[in-house]
């Protein structure tokens, strides 16, 4: 039973950055535009979210002040999400501008990315002597909180109550990004924007600003989902190639929950589970590199059903990997 | 009236498709785009305090200054060159193979059976013949598992393919932990290969960049000449067309896989064979990804993945080089692959359209 309870509230933690990844993907598919750099701009945002409070602390201390948790953490959700969008925005401008293929653009995007996150890093290290590594005062403002009463409670105090503020942040996100999907206009006509771009573009909606929007936010959550692995994962210390897969795995989780921000909690949290199952279920004589395949299995396995059994309210944004051209309507 | 009024304001440009550019023009939009990436290169070394040619000039010193360092460089070519053609197949046929990566690594891995326990058991012509072919085996039989899939139901190719790449590493990090772990090493690695299972060089590289070359010119033939390369251009331009003209999409889908895997999995035995000795975490090494750009950045055109795939090894060799003379990250080679890529894409449009200024062809219809 404590087992259970403490891989469920593992699998919560673990599954967050794949929850932010996962909707800021669904957010940008909405718009009819498939990016397959979540990877990239995962790093992009790692590296920021370390590295912009990193440079606030060294500077604070150099000036004889100390840093403040709270600003470090701001500075982190701020830098990721620009990082995080500004990959998106390059995406956006190669597929909705000049028409690029949305596939290839996507895969540069995340060799870009990758190479970017894991440049700075390195640099970052260089300039540290060693490795880069945050104080304990902005650590902690990553910690798990305590919240008086609640987080005392048997059971559910540990299962609801004492995640850091990110899980509750990327909760709320996907809450707030079920109803602006579906019971909001704006929310409604990206989605018209999606499905078929002509029909909504001779409607009146300005389809280009509305992809741009979604494309390059959706970029940006992606950014904090990694600055989550820098900030949270790896607590406040690059490691070299620290996303590793988690942006790829959040493009599969968009299928799983079949592009509702909603469901997409639930994915989250079994994914994120069968990345520390290990930690928490050993099998004695088992190879751990048989749980390490598992998220990776686990996902070729759902995408084998999922396409087997195809529904019509399942599907893809219909115009997901066309571009659309005015012009050749 | 109102109408009128709105199309005097309405944008001044004007997107045009643009009919059949001559290929002089093709090319010198290319290099402008070559140019543009290596400027914003040049712009992020300058950012971090470097002076950007003497930076650049230390990349080419670092991959062309010498023959030992030449070699290298082909050595990085060679296996990059060899899964770029494999990948361009799948890529013509419109199906994203983005595991590589992965039927690489199987492919070593297959090779490595006969290359660690049966290289005493037969002549070395047949041991390096037996390799090879269970390499091209390896990797082509692991491509085809997410085209059976494909053509059977639609499954999305992109992520299997990638998925698989995670596996085919976890199999080498098991192999590598237990049942090939070296016997006298403290450490997880796989033994060195036997002299015997190592390839011969030719001018100082492994005879691999001659096969590369070969291949090149056969897979040029096989795509624009033959009739398998044609219905892999008619199914990747249109699946409704390669359906009425009765080619069996579903036999091209696999076949192309196994081809496409089958040419990882060869590169991957040079790899092993011919420059690392051994299998490590490592083999691959993102060669599965850089081909992908080396693909692409060729239009899918084995002469053009030739010059890319020789272009990117400079680059990496080039990157290792300026780690150790100016401390700059060797992921810059990763970083510049991706600025490349990105104008190259970007280059693509003004190739197929052009800008034109709509008040002026109102004017004189």
């Amino acid at each position: 039973m404590n087992t259970l309870l403490n891989l469920a509230a593992a699998a919560v933690l673990a599954g967050t950055p794949l929850l932010l990844g996962t909707l800021g993907e669904i957010l940008t598919e909405k718009s009819g535009n498939i990016n397959l750099g979540v990877e990239g701009m995962m790093f992009m945002g790692a590296i920021a979210g370390l590295s912009v409070p990193f440079f606030y602390e060294q500077l604070t201390l150099e000036a004889g002040a100390s840093p403040s948790g709270t600003a470090g953490a701001l500075m982190a959700l701020a830098a990721s999400f620009a990082a995080g969008a500004f990959g998106a925005l390059i995406y956006g401008f190669l597929t909705i501008t000049l028409h690029a293929d949305q596939n290839v653009t996507g895969l540069t995007l995340t060799i870009f990315g990758t190479g970017l996150g894991n440049f700075f890093g390195e640099y970052l290290g260089y300039q540290a002597g060693g490795y880069a590594a945050l104080g304990e005062e902005l650590k902690s403002a990553f910690h798990n909180l305590s919240i008086p009463g609640l987080s005392q409670i048997p059971v559910l105090g540990k299962l609801l109550f004492q995640y850091n503020w990110m899980v509750y942040f990327a909760v709320i996100l996907a809450l707030a990004m079920n109803h602006f999907l579906r019971r909001t206009r704006l929310g409604l006509n990206l989605r018209a924007v999606g499905e078929d771009p002509a029909a909504a573009d001779a409607a009146g909606i300005n389809t280009t600003r509305y992809q741009y929007t979604a494309v390059i936010i959706g970029g940006g959550i992606c950014g904090i989902g990694g600055m989550y692995m820098s900030m949270v994962t790896t607590s406040g210390v690059w490691v070299h190639n620290c996303v590793s897969g988690y942006g790829w795995l959040s493009v599969a989780l968009v299928i799983f929950s079949v592009w509702n921000p909603a469901r997409a909690l639930l994915a989250a949290v079994i994914f994120g589970g069968l990345t520390v199952l290990r930690l928490y279920l050993p099998i004695p004589g088992m190879p751990i590199q048989i749980y390490e395949m598992l998220p990776y299995a686990v996902t070729i396995l759902v995408l084998i059903a999922s396409s087997i059994r195809q529904r019509r309210e399942n599907m893809q944004p219909k115009s997901c990997g066309v571009n659309y051209f005015r012009e050749e309507r | 009236m109102n109408h009128l009024q709105k199309q005097k304001t309405g944008p001044v440009i004007h997107i045009v498709k643009r009919e059949n550019l001559s290929v002089r023009r093709q090319w010198l939009i290319r290099g402008l785009a070559l140019t543009g990436a290596l400027l914003s290169g040049a712009l992020l070394i300058l950012a971090l305090g470097h002076n950007p040619l003497a930076v650049y000039r230390d990349m080419l010193a670092g991959a062309l200054g010498s023959p030992t360092v030449r070699r290298e460089t082909v050595k990085i070519a060679v296996p990059l060159l060899i899964t770029a053609i494999g990948v361009s197949l799948a890529f013509k046929m419109r199906f994203w193979n983005i595991g590589a990566e992965g039927q690489f690594l199987m492919g070593a891995v297959a090779a490595g059976c006969f290359a660690f326990f049966m290289y005493d058991r037969m002549p070395r012509p047949v041991l390096i013949f037996v390799m090879l072919v269970a390499g091209m085996a390896g990797g082509g039989i692991y491509g085809m598992i997410p085209a059976f899939f494909k053509a059977k139901w639609g499954t999305n190719e992109t992520l299997f393919t990638l998925m698989l790449n995670y596996i085919a590493l976890v199999l080498v990090q098991y192999l590598q932990n237990g049942p090939w772990k070296a016997p006298k090493s403290q450490f997880p690695k796989m033994p060195m290969l036997d002299d015997r299972a190592r390839l011969s060089k030719i001018l100082g590289v492994h005879w691999g960049w001659v096969m590369a070359l070969v291949l090149v010119v056969l897979f040029y033939f096989y795509l624009t000449r033959t009739k398998q390369g044609y219905e892999i251009a008619v199914t990747g331009d249109s699946i409704h067309t390669a359906r009425y003209a009765g080619i069996p999409i579903n036999l091209v889908i696999i076949r192309t896989m196994f081809l496409s895997g089958a040419l990882a999995g060869l590169a991957a035995v040079f790899q092993v064979a011919g420059s690392d000795y051994t299998i490590t975490e490592g083999t691959a090494g993102g060669v599965g990804f850089t081909a992908i750009t080396a693909a692409w950045m060729a239009r899918l055109n084995p002469f053009g993945m030739l010059a890319a795939s020789v272009f990117i090894a400079i680059l990496e060799r080039g990157s290792n080089k300026i780690q150790t003379t100016f401390k700059i990250p060797s992921s810059a080679s990763e970083v510049l692959t991706g600025m490349i890529l990105f104008f190259m894409l970007g280059c693509e449009f003004f190739m197929n359209y052009k800008l034109v200024n709509s008040r002026r062809r109102r004017e004189n219809p």
